[in-house]
């Protein structure tokens, strides 16, 4: 189970705002690119985000650069979920290759507002928010044990190390 | 029924007979590509516990994004992926030699046919030649070095089909710029977009790089031109490999199919701080600006820069504007030396550097301060893209960004081409 406060933003946040271009091939552990999530979009939202927190956001999240810190460094600073009307293709992939929870219902968007309490319910396929259920479909079997194993890499080791 | 280019390029590189859009396939791509980032990506690969790349003749390496290095943690991961590709046996090109996409192109590594990933999002570029080539992150390069394959999911397609005559100095980054406008920064997510008509089949290598190159700018997966003579006498020089191109079906079945006639066009410009923000150059005629680049994975070709030359044609930058030139490869660069345009530029009152994606990232060799208005040839104007988020930056094409250095403003290139008659 997921619970905490909602972050919510607009349309096409992308992710030079979320994670900036400047420190992009500066090395650092997930836990330094925590510090810099979002910093162009609401320099507030690293002090202050609590673990199991939820992105709140309209269409096209995460486009522009590929860049993998967008979604490790939110992954890192404890944000349990983006829920959003919908993705960018690569942000949608490096998401989930880093143990992030992504969701696409447009209906729990437009009634979430900054500040709500949020709660998902992974196995049973819902969010709740103000005694509202607004279920999700299933995720598919190589995404669900990439989230599992907590990202790609992980779940990579895990299966060539069984493979022998 | 008949299948789309993106139908019948992953049914073939994922072993099957056919495939649907939103299938989920495993595929194995002919060539991996990475730049500064496989810095990262190596890290990455050894927490999956492995010593070697599988088949590392299948990758290729491009120091471009912050090069030469401009500081001393750049230039550390500069060394360790020297010491990985030599180890490794990966096909590699230092700093210097050009901007990944562009030296991908021009080494002949990106044929018809081909499936391409890249660790970067303008991987659609190759598009542009008839492959079908896609971004994906940097764990998933990792992962495609240690297995070879990573899955991939079929993608419903647009075609795009351009008609008319483009005017004078209205160039291909206008139609694509128009095109973002029309159809949003989210309008082809996740699709795969198909240019076609007679104004693609016109272009040359570099136009249609240009297109394919900014198709990412409006969520497409991958995009695709169909290789022709064009792009076979382009390859001639520069492959030795067969390759067997892959054309649609006649009656493929498209999710939506729009037809644009560009021949009344406009120059266009995308204003801060979306790309999509798109209108005719005579909106924003008149607004001032600070920094001039032309360059970049976009616009940083021999085409552009000529373009850009005889737009000036002569003129010095206008005072108090900086104007930066890379071009986009160590070819570009002695091709544009040969015929005079750099010393040009110079003597113009330019900069001009080496190649490389210099500022377009905001991490070095001429970021914009908090305040600035920049004008740019590249493919990403978001807020804090070139260095301050409280800097504006514009885009256009290398005819736009020539009338913004000569004025000092934001300029329609053809004023200044009929002053200079």
């Amino acid at each position: 189970m997921i619970a905490g406060r909602a972050w919510k933003y607009g349309d096409d946040v992308n992710t030079d705002v979320i994670f900036p271009g400047r420190y992009t091939y500066a090395r650092m552990e997930p836990k330094e690119m925590a510090q810099h999530a979002l910093e162009d979009l609401d320099p507030a939202f690293a002090r202050e985000v609590k673990p199991g927190d939820v992105i709140v956001a309209g269409r096209n999240f995460g486009c522009g650069s590929s860049r993998e810190q967008a979604a490790t460094c939110l992954a890192a600073a404890g944000v349990g979920a983006v829920v959003a009307k919908g993705f960018a293709r690569i942000f949608f992939r490096n998401a989930i290759n880093s143990g992030l929870l992504v969701l696409e219902i447009p209906d729990a968007v437009d009634a979430i507002q900054s500040g709500d309490r949020v709660e998902i319910d992974v196995a049973g396929g819902a969010l709740t928010h103000k005694g509202r259920r607004y279920p999700f479909p299933p995720l598919p079997d190589v995404v669900r044990e990439i989230l599992a194993a907590g990202g790609l890499i992980p779940y990579l080791r895990d299966r060539l190390a069984k493979e022998g | 029924m008949g299948k789309t280019f993106a139908e019948k390029i992953l049914a073939q590189k994922a072993g099957l007979a056919a495939v649907e859009p939103g299938q989920i396939v495993t595929a194995r791509p002919d060539l991996g590509m990475s730049h500064d980032n496989t810095a990262a990506i190596v890290q990455l690969f050894h927490r999956i516990s492995l010593k070697r790349v599988q088949e590392p003749g299948k990758f290729v390496v491009i120091l471009d994004h912050v090069v030469p290095a401009a500081s001393v943690e750049y230039a550390q991961n500069h060394k360790d992926i020297r010491e990985f590709v030599r180890e490794q046996g990966i096909r590699f090109y230092d700093v210097g030699r050009g901007v990944c996409h562009q030296v991908v192109v021009e080494e002949g590594l990106a044929r018809p046919g081909d499936l391409i990933l890249g660790a970067d999002s303008h991987t659609p570029t190759y598009g542009a030649l008839g492959a079908f080539s896609a971004g994906i992150g940097r764990s998933e390069m990792a992962a495609l070095w240690a297995t070879g394959e990573l899955w991939l999911k079929v993608p419903t397609s647009f075609r795009i089909e351009l008609e008319g005559e483009l005017p004078e100095l209205v160039t291909a980054k206008d139609v694509i710029l128009y095109l973002i406008g029309k159809l949003g920064a989210d309008g082809a997510v996740y699709r795969s977009v198909e240019f076609a008509g007679p104004i693609v089949e016109r272009m040359g290598i570099a136009d249609r790089m240009v297109m394919a190159n900014m198709a990412a700018e409006m969520g497409a997966k991958n995009a695709f031109i169909a290789p022709d003579e064009t792009t076979f006498a382009y390859l001639a020089d520069r492959t030795k490999d067969a390759f067997t191109p892959i054309y649609p079906d006649p009656d493929a079945v498209y999710e939506k199919v729009v037809r644009f006639d560009v021949g009344d066009l406009e120059p266009q410009v995308a204003c801060p701080p979306g790309v999509d923000h798109v209108v005719p150059i005579s909106h924003v005629a008149g607004k001032k600006v600070d920094q001039v680049v032309l360059g970049t994975c976009t616009n940083g070709r021999i085409e552009d820069l000529r373009l850009a030359a005889e737009v000036m044609s002569g003129r010095p930058v206008a005072e108090g504007v900086r104007m930066i030139v890379l071009p986009a490869s160590q070819e570009v660069w002695l091709q544009a030396a040969e015929e005079g345009l750099l010393a040009e530029f110079v003597a113009a009152g330019a900069l001009v550097l080496n190649p490389g994606c210099g500022p377009c990232l905001g991490a070095h060799e001429g970021v914009l301060a908090p305040g600035e208005v920049g004008l740019a040839t590249s493919n990403r104007n978001f807020k804090g893209r070139m260095g301050s988020p409280d800097a504006e930056l514009y885009l256009g094409s290398p005819a736009v960004a020539a009338a913004a250095a000569a004025t000092g403003k934001i300029t329609d290139p053809r004023r200044l081409l009929e002053e200079g008659r």
